[in-house]
C-alpha cells in the first residue's frame, strides 16, 4: 500500500526543524493560500559571505496541512545559506522532488512556500530601497 | 500500535452476527429472486423476510420498502422521482442547507432540468426552524426534504413538526436518516414522514444495501429501469446477501438501540467535557444535546483539521475533518459554513464519532493526546 504522505513529508510534519520566529528578522513574507486559505509566515535572517547577501537564517510560522507545514521546512532548509539570487530559483518542484512526492490534489501546498520566499525577498529589497532614499 | 476507529460515521465494521447471517447466500442460497425454480424462490423468500424486517423496524408496510444499492440512489431516486412524476403540480422543491452532497448535487441537477430549488438556513446550531419551512411551501412546492440528523455535526432536526406542517399543505415530505437510523428510534408514523432513505453500512451492516422508504399512494418514478424488480421501481438484480445482512443489522439494533444509546451518549459527552476543559480555544459545533449519541465535532483555533487528522492517525486514531485542506474541492464543509463558522474556523475541524465497540479507554486515550497535538501544531503555526 502506497501511503498518502511520503516518509519525509510525515518525518518534516512531525518534527520540522525549522518553525518559529526570527525576532530580529530583516525581512518577513507572509503569503496565504487562496485555494484552502492556509497562512505561511517566513522570517529571514541576512547575511553576508564574500561579499553577496544570503540568507543566514530562516524560520516559518504555517498554518495549514501536514504537505504545507512539510514543505514549509524543506523549503527553509533548501535555502539556508543561499543567495537570494540562488534562493528564487527554488521552484515548487524542486521542493516536492526533496521530499519523496507530494499527492497531486496536495502540489498547491508546495507553491505556498515559494510564494512566501519570494514575498519575503521582495518586502527586503522594496525596504532597502527605500532605506536608501 | 493500538488502534482506535472514531470514524463510525464515515462506515461502521458489520457485526460479527450479521456476517453469519450473511454467509449462506454467497454460495449455497445463491439464486436469483427473479427465478422461477427453487434456487430462486428460495432466496426471494429471504428478500422478503428481510423487507419484514426492515419495515418492522421503522414501523412500515413491508411493500413500503424498496431496497436500493446505496443512500445516495436512494436520495437521487427521492429527488429525481418525486420530481418528474409531479411535475405538472409544480416545480418547487424546499431542501436544507446542510444536505448530504447526494441531495445538494441532485437539487442541483434538477435546477438545471428546469426545477426550482429553495434551500432553507440554519441557526447556529444547525437546527432548521419548522417556521421557516412553513413560509417556503408554495402553491408549486411537490417535495421538502430534510436530513435527519446531519452527518457532520450530528445535529437532530424537529422533523416531526415539520412532516406535520408539510402533512397539512399536502406536500411530499422525504428524511434522509442515515446517521439517526439504528441510533435513534424512528416510527415513519409518529414523525409524519412519507420518504426516507437508510443505508446499511452505517448501521453495522454491509456496504451495497440501502432502503427507500415510500408511503403507499406516494406517486414516484423509478431510477433504473429494466427487469421491473421491487414492484417495478428499482430494477436490477437484488444484492440478496447485503439486503440480508441489512435485515440482521436492523434486528440487531431493535433489541440493543437504546443501551447502546446511553452507553454512546456518556462516553460522547465524556470526550466533549474533556476536550472543551483540557483545550483553550475549543468550539463544539452542532448542538449540545439536540445531537446523535455518537457525534462530536469541534474547531480549534490556530490549526488546521487535515494536519489534527493525521497527527492522529499517526497514533493509531482515525478521525476526520471538515477543512478545505482535506476536501477534493478544497472548500470547507457547507455544514460548518451553513452554522455560521468562518471559512478559519471550519478550517480547524474535527468530527469524531464513536460506536459500537468503542470504549471508555479509548476516549480517555484522546483525551490524553489531542492536547497535545493541538498545542504541538499551534506552534507550528504560531497562531497566526
Ligand atoms: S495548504 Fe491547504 S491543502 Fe495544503
Amino acid at each position: 500500500m502506497k501511503p498518502y504522505y511520503s516518509r519525509e513529508v510525515i518525518k518534516r510534519f512531525t518534527n520540522p526543524k525549522n518553525f518559529g520566529e526570527i525576532k530580529n528578522a530583516d525581512t518577513v513574507g507572509k503569503v496565504g493560500n487562496p485555494r484552502c486559505g492556509d497562512i505561511m509566515k517566513l522570517y529571514i535572517k541576512i547575511g553576508r559571505k564574500g561579499g553577496k547577501e544570503i540568507i543566514e537564517d530562516i524560520k516559518f510560522h504555517t498554518l495549514g496541512c501536514a504537505a504545507a507545514i512539510a514543505t514549509s521546512d524543506m523549503a527553509c532548509d533548501l535555502v539556508k545559506g543561499k543567495t537570494l539570487r540562488e534562493a528564487l530559483k527554488i521552484d515548487y518542484k524542486k521542493i516536492i522532488k526533496a521530499l519523496g512526492d507530494l499527492p497531486p490534489i496536495k502540489i498547491h501546498c508546495s507553491v505556498l512556500a515559494r510564494e512566501g520566499l519570494k514575498a519575503a525577498v521582495e518586502n527586503y529589497y522594496a525596504k532597502k530601497k527605500s532605506q536608501k532614499k | 500500535m493500538k488502534k482506535i476507529y472514531l470514524d463510525y460515521a464515515a462506515t461502521t465494521p458489520v457485526d460479527p452476527r450479521v456476517t453469519r447471517a450473511m454467509l449462506p447466500y454467497f454460495n449455497k442460497k445463491f439464486g436469483n429472486t427473479m427465478s422461477l425454480h427453487g434456487f430462486g424462490q428460495e432466496v426471494k423468500s429471504a428478500l422478503e423476510q428481510s423487507r419484514e424486517e426492515v419495515a418492522n423496524f421503522i414501523g412500515a408496510e413491508p411493500n413500503e420498502i424498496i431496497f436500493t444499492g446505496s443512500a445516495t440512489e436512494s436520495n437521487n431516486f427521492v429527488l429525481k422521482g418525486i420530481a418528474f412524476a409531479n411535475r405538472n403540480k409544480g416545480r418547487n422543491i424546499v431542501i436544507s442547507s446542510i444536505e448530504h452532497p447526494c441531495i445538494m448535487e441532485s437539487a442541483e441537477w434538477l435546477e438545471s432540468q428546469g426545477f426550482e430549488i429553495t434551500r432553507l438556513p440554519v441557526d447556529k446550531y444547525g437546527q432548521i426552524s419548522p417556521g421557516d419551512v412553513e413560509k417556503a411551501i408554495k402553491k408549486e412546492t411537490i417535495l421538502v426534504s430534510i436530513i435527519h440528523a446531519s452527518n457532520e455535526i450530528g445535529t437532530i432536526q424537529p422533523i416531526k413538526e415539520i412532516g406535520k406542517i408539510c402533512r397539512e399543505k399536502g406536500v411530499y415530505f422525504h428524511t434522509d436518516a442515515v446517521q439517526s437510523f439504528g441510533k435513534i428510534p424512528l416510527d415513519v408514523n409518529s414523525i409524519n414522514v412519507d420518504l426516507l432513505s437508510a443505508s446499511s453500512h452505517k448501521m453495522y451492516g454491509p456496504k451495497g444495501a440501502a432502503i427507500l422508504f415510500i408511503r403507499k399512494g406516494t406517486k414516484i418514478e423509478p431510477l433504473l429501469h429494466g427487469g421491473g424488480q421491487e414492484m417495478g421501481l428499482r430494477s436490477s438484480t437484488v444484492n440478496v446477501p447485503a439486503v440480508v445482512g441489512f435485515a440482521e443489522a436492523c434486528k440487531i439494533a431493535k433489541k440493543e438501540m437504546k443501551k447502546e444509546g446511553t452507553n454512546l451518549t456518556k462516553l460522547r459527552d465524556r470526550l466533549i467535557k474533556g476536550i472543551l476543559s483540557k483545550i483553550p480555544g475549543s468550539y463544539l459545533n452542532g448542538h449540545p444535546q439536540k445531537r446523535l449519541p455518537n457525534n462530536i465535532n469541534f474547531w480549534f483555533e490556530g490549526v488546521e483539521g487535515e494536519s489534527i487528522v493525521i497527527q492522529l492517525d499517526l497514533l493509531g486514531i482515525a478521525a476526520s475533518t471538515g477543512s478545505a485542506c482535506s476536501s477534493a474541492k478544497l472548500e470547507p464543509s457547507h455544514v460548518l459554513l451553513a452554522i455560521g463558522l468562518k471559512h478559519e474556523q471550519a478550517h480547524g475541524s474535527l468530527r469524531l464519532t464513536l460506536g459500537r465497540w468503542t470504549k471508555k479507554s479509548e476516549i480517555d486515550y484522546v483525551l490524553k493526546v489531542l492536547p497535545q497535538i493541538i498545542q504541538k501544531l499551534r506552534k507550528i503555526s504560531g497562531k497566526i
